[in-house]
């Protein structure tokens, strides 16, 4: 396609991705490597612009990286107070006392509750001033691997190709960006990750990945009801036993609300819309009197890796290492990724540096560093509380997870294991109980399309669908007479529609709306569809405060 | 306090618009008007006509140069020391003149007002509608252009001012007029048109869609789409409305088969007057339609055309 | 010939602006800020006569936060030669940003002034007419067409109802329309290139220009919510309140 050659810059490092591990590695590479040129890359149109999380952060892994973030300002303002663990029926809620015991990974004292995409535009301008070289509105489309099987770097897309997959007016060909060693720092489920994966067979001995969808809201709230460092989660209701998930609701800010919800992917029935679960959390009387007279600023979708340190594949090949969430550094129980997928950005830039000095071709040191690390402890001693949510259901993993935490103290001799890829456990539509759910009211629940209005997603329109559907009679075979149309349920982003359902049932696809969540990638039941980058800058345009 | 009103014409009759700006200005004061052109002298006798108006300039041109910015924008400051506000409507013209004499006279404009709070405070639109700055000048003469559908136009017949004629001064000269051309498209423009007569998803196919260009042609209006419309392949993507295609604000704007999503609504709900024809009682355009009706709309659309034939 | 082409910051015309809830602007903090669309398409016009050989230099300039420096980097890439940030914290209005350009034309003496014809954020439209006038220079605002030939610029320009074509002695002043041409992208090695072209920083008291702004913002707010109107049975009622209620039609 590209008849013009494409130009080529030389770095000693490529990283990308600018969420917390793409730009914590990059800060800690020029910190011990001041004369590595580092170049870093985001899809986004600006950092922050994809960025979607709780978010309370760990301020573990900062305090290492930067340790006068106060001085600096760092944008973590509001400090954790008070929390609750809300266990929910229908009409009521029962605070489950004493958290610190029963799940001390709760426990969050010390804690910010922050903006990521605030709290990542500030590590930005630290990284910029240490030299880094940041280009937002880049995507890494394709990884460069050289005769010996070397990764040494990534292509940009092309832009200005036409749906039609012709170059059109203003086509400009991708960029090559080589580098000695390249971070894939993308977040869960990277687009990259994928294809280096499946290249050097990096998940080969390891459980697979499980996944859940976060489905976010930013709310402003009347005064009187805020309550500045308030943090709350919620298990049960709506949910049935056998699908894990739960909401949350921070305070922080200027009257900001967080509240989201988090659905396990591995739910089996095919009718469940965790957009609609989100919605109707909101109107359940232990959260419905906040969002009274308040007003919805944003909104915003993104998948997170619940499979733990079971599920963590290899981490290095050659030219190169994964880091952050797209390797699946999440501490599950804690809903926590942030300090986890900085902490081994630093870990891999000081592997990275390492090899830079001697000249070896994997930074191998990367995960001996990882093991010896706080945050392997820290995993292994949470490992066995999703897989129990996932054996024993949602009330018998909540009692699993107390007796690990209270009895065992994480240091149970045993360890559970996934068995299942999410795609795999979904049930036929025939055998799933269909779930009613109740109409937006406008006010405080709403739908798909005025909630991506909220996202401020785009993307150019005249440009070949990103979300590559490998088998379209599979779809109908498959996803319709099967599942009935699962993808258009858990999309958040109403990206997946039936068209002519009476007739001819066929799938249509508004790539525009996509917000980049991933969970198509993840939930398809035949892995039929691959998320791919779209032209760089569009997606979700997430405003501060997300 | 006097204001002089500049205003368009065509071939000698004031348009409705600068009527309207007409209506602003005597909020604020007595009104003078300003008329340039070839056709000066048959413009003036129609504003001389408005009521309310007391004094009519007239400055009659024959060499194109009324066309241009640089020489009428030196007029108005010339013209400026009797008078406390100048207005025009917003338009092409005056959008092209106005901020010209302000620099002349060293004042910071204040374009397309929606409402006047006292002589030196007034509410214009920001971010394309997106919110409404009230805002207060600081200067002693202000320079205004007014949004003509925030304010009723004056009637045209009842006044009886004096003309005065004046001459066109030079100008800093360093232009020339060439032509003027304006559009014979059969259709207005979508983003100018005064009706807008849109259809979507319910239109059903391409075949289908063309059924509005009767509608469109009697109101003599253009044709927009939504979005699932244009994917779909009932027309091009230059028919779209909305957020992420044109943004319209027609006085009249006529919803055949859209739901109303607020992408769509984006980019039309700043019409003056909404009309949504669709079967689904509860599409969200009837939130913001003025007029609804819940029907199909093949059955509707040519009891319209024949109620509008009827009535003329 | 040298061409100076100013612009600006604004909010990204993606993103929906939000009025802050005290009603004292619209919320620009964390927002994504992106060049002004008219003013791309007015960099792109000058980068165009330059590949055409008409213009040897191109500058940007930009009035504002330092952060404007960003929106300058896009015009290098864009293909600008260099640029000139003219620093200032205090609110910008045409007439101030009008002065400041006056002066850096007084400066530079470049032929042709190409702007935006208005910014999407305050919707002003008046920059390009306000320099012009402080000038004394000939003026052609929103261009669709634009053409250089023997020290003269012919202009298309967009009018209601159709187009009017003008001529002007240079210097002068053009501000872009939409449909002037379509911009390019900043592409990734245009992008990096950028970053070693020049930049010069000046304040507007370098240039001896007053900023004080003559508009106070007394509040903002958002506009009115459109209420549901009524529902009709018949075709014939429909027309008849088109048109003796409503009265457009
Ligand atoms: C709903 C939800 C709630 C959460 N709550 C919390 C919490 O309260 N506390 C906490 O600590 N953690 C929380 N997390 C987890 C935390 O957000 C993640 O662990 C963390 O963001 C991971 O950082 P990362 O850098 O690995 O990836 P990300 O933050 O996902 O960043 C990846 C970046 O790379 C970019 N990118 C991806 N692919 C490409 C490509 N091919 N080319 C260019 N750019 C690319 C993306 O656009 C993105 O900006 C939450 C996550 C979710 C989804
Ligand atoms: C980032 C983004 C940008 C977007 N930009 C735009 C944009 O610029 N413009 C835009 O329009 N959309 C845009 N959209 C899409 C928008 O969300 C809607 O999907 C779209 O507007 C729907 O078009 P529609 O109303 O024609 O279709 P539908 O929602 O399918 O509605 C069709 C309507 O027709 C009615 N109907 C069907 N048959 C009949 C009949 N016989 N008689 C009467 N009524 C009938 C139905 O009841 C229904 O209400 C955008 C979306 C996103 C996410
Ligand atoms: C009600 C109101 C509220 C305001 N609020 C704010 C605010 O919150 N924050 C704030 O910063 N300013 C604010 N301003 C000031 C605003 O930035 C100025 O009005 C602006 O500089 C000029 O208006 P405009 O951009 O609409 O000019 P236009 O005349 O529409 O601009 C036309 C062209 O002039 C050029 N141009 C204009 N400004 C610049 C510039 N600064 N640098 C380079 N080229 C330029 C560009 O080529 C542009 O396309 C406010 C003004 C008003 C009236
Ligand atoms: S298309 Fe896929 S990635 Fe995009 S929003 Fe929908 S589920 Fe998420």
């Amino acid at each position: 396609m590209s008849e013009t050659p494409r130009e080529t810059m030389e770095f000693d490092v490529v990283i990308v991705g600018g969420g917390p591990s793409g730009l914590a590695a990059a800060i800690r590479l020029r910190q011990v490597a001041p004369d590595a040129s580092v170049c870093l890359i985001e899809k986004g149109s600006e950092i922050g612009a994809h960025i979607l999380s709780g978010a309370v952060i760990e301020p573990r892994a900062l305090e290492e990286l930067l340790p006068h973030w106060r001085e600096e300002g760092a944008p973590l303002n509001t400090p954790v107070t008070e929390e609750q663990m809300l266990y929910l029926t229908q009409k009521g809620s029962l605070e489950i006392p004493f958290l610190d015991r029963v799940m001390p990974h709760m426990n969050n004292h010390g804690n910010h509750i922050v903006s990521l995409g605030d709290f990542c535009r500030w590590l930005a301008s630290r990284a910029e001033e240490l030299g880094v070289e940041i280009y937002p509105g880049f995507a890494g489309a394709e990884v460069l691997v050289d005769d010996s099987g070397r990764v040494t770097g990534v292509a940009t897309g092309d832009m200005g190709i036409g749906r039609d997959g012709q170059p059109g007016d203003n086509y400009a060909p991708g960029m090559e960006l080589r580098a000695k060693y390249t971070l894939f720092a993308e977040g869960c489920r990277g687009s990259l990750t994928k294809q280096v994966t499946a290249m050097y067979n990096l998940r080969k001995g390891v459980d697979p990945q499980t996944y859940g969808l976060g489905i976010k809201e930013l709310w402003e709230i009347p005064k009187e009801m805020h309550r500045p460092g308030l943090v709350q989660h919620s298990f049960g209701w709506p949910l049935d036993d056998r699908t894990y998930g739960g909401a949350w609701m921070y305070h922080f800010g200027d009257n900001l609300v967080s509240y989201g919800f988090v659905t396990g992917l591995d739910y089996p029935n095919t009718w469940l819309s965790p957009f609609d679960e989100m919605q109707r959390v909101k109107l359940h009387p232990a959260f419905r009197p906040y969002f009274e007279g308040g007003r919805r600023i944003a909104y915003g979708a993104r998948a997170l890796s619940e499979g733990g340190i079971q599920s963590i594949p290899r981490l290095t090949f050659p030219g190169g290492a994964l880091i952050g969430d797209t390797a699946g550094f999440l501490n599950v129980p804690k809903i926590k990724g942030t300090h986890t997928a900085m902490k081994s950005g630093m870990l891999a830039a000081e592997a990275v540096a390492e090899a830079l000095a001697t000249d070896r071709v994997e930074p191998g040191s990367y995960t001996r560093r990882i093991r010896d690390s706080w945050l392997w402890t820290e995993l292994r001693s949470v490992r066995n509380i999703r897989p129990a949510f996932a054996k024993f259901g949602m009330k018998g993993g909540a009692l699993y997870s107390g007796m690990d935490a209270m009895l065992l103290r994480g240091r149970a001799p045993w360890t559970l294991h996934t068995r299942h890829s999410d795609n795999e456990v979904l049930e036929p539509a025939s055998i799933s109980e269909k779930i009613s759910y109740p109409k937006p009211d406008g006010k405080i629940t709403f739908d798909r399309l005025s909630s991506v209005f909220l996202s401020n997603t785009n993307h150019e329109e005249d440009q070949p669908v990103h979300l590559k559907v490998r088998n379209m009679s599979l779809w109908k075979t498959v996803n319709w007479d099967v599942f009935r149309a699962p993808e258009s349920r858990y999309c958040p982003a109403a990206v997946y529609e039936v068209a002519d359902e009476a007739t001819d049932p066929h799938l249509q696809i508004n790539a525009q709306n996509c917000v980049h969540c991933k969970t198509c990638d993840i939930k398809d039941p035949a892995q039929n569809i691959d998320w791919v980058t779209p032209e760089g800058a569009g997606g979700p345009n997430y405003p501060g405060g997300m | 306090m006097t204001v002089l009103v500049y205003l368009d014409h065509e071939g000698g009759a004031i348009r409705q618009a600068s009527r309207s700006a007409i209506a602003a200005a005597s909020k604020l004061g007595d009104v003078d008007v300003l008329v340039t052109g070839p056709d000066a002298a048959a413009a003036a006798k129609s504003a001389a006509a408005i009521p309310g108006v007391k004094k009519v300039v007239q400055v009659t041109d024959t060499t194109g140069n009324s066309e241009l910015a640089e020489p009428v924008a030196s007029l108005l400051a010339d013209l400026a020391a009797g008078y406390t506000h100048i207005l025009a409507a917003s338009s092409a013209t005056a959008k092209n003149i106005l901020p010209r004499t302000a620099a002349l006279l060293d004042v910071q404009p204040i374009p397309d007002i929606v409402a006047i709070n006292d002589a030196d405070t007034f509410v214009r639109p920001i971010y394309a509608g997106s919110a409404l700055a009230t805002v207060k000048s600081a200067d002693a003469k202000k320079i205004i252009t007014v949004r003509a559908s925030s304010f009723e136009p004056v009637a045209s017949e009842g006044g009886n001012a004096t003309i005065e004629e004046v001459a066109l001064p030079a100008g800093p000269g360093g232009s020339t007029f060439i032509a003027t051309e304006l559009s014979k498209s059969e259709r207005p423009e979508l983003e100018s048109a005064r009706v807008v007569v849109s259809g979507g998803n319910g239109m059903l196919n391409e075949e289908n869609f063309k059924l509005l260009e009767p509608l469109a042609d009697r109101l003599g209006a253009a044709i927009g789409a939504s979005r699932a419309a244009v994917d779909k392949g009932f027309v091009s993507n230059e028919y779209q409305v909305g957020q992420t295609g044109k943004i319209v604000a027609p006085e009249l704007y006529i919803a055949m088969g859209i739901s109303g999503q607020i992408q769509h609504l984006a980019g039309m709900k700043d019409s003056k007057v909404i009309v949504a024809v669709n079967k689904d009682p509860e599409a969200p355009i009837f939130q913001v339609a003025d007029y609804g009706i819940v029907g199909d709309l093949f059955t509707i659309l040519p009891q319209l055309e024949a109620e509008l034939d009827k009535a003329g | 010939m040298k061409v100076l082409v100013p612009v600006k910051r604004v909010i990204d015309y993606n993103i929906k602006p939000r009025v802050k809830a005290d009603g004292s602007g619209v919320e620009t903090a964390g927002v994504k800020m992106s060049m002004n669309p008219f003013d791309e398409i007015a960099v792109e016009e000058a980068v165009r006569l330059k590949e055409k050989g008409v213009v040897s230099e191109i500058i940007a300039v930009s009035i504002g936060e330092a952060k404007a420096q960003d929106t300058l980097r896009t015009a290098m890439a864009m293909g600008a030669d260099r640029s000139i940030l003219v620093e200032t914290d205090v609110v910008t209005e045409p007439l101030s940003v009008a002065k400041v350009l006056k002066a850096l034309v007084e400066k530079e003496k470049p032929d042709l002034i190409i702007l935006g014809k208005q910014a999407i954020d305050d919707d002003m439209n008046a920059t390009g007419q306000m320099l012009a006038g402080l000038l004394g220079r000939p003026q052609a605002t929103f261009a669709s067409k634009v053409e250089v030939a023997d020290g003269a610029v012919t202009v298309m320009r967009e009018i209601d109802g159709g187009s009017q074509t003008v001529k002007l002695a240079l210097p002068a002043i053009i501000t872009a329309d939409l449909r002037l041409n379509e911009p390019r992208y900043a592409s990734l090695p245009n992008i990096m290139k950028a970053r070693k072209k020049p930049m010069e920083k000046i304040t507007p008291a370098d240039l001896g220009v007053d900023m004080t702004p003559r508009l106070s913002v007394v509040s903002v707010a958002e506009p009115p919510e459109r209420k549901a109107g009524i529902k009709l049975d018949s075709a014939a009622e429909l027309v008849s309140r088109l048109r003796n209620e409503a009265k457009v039609i």
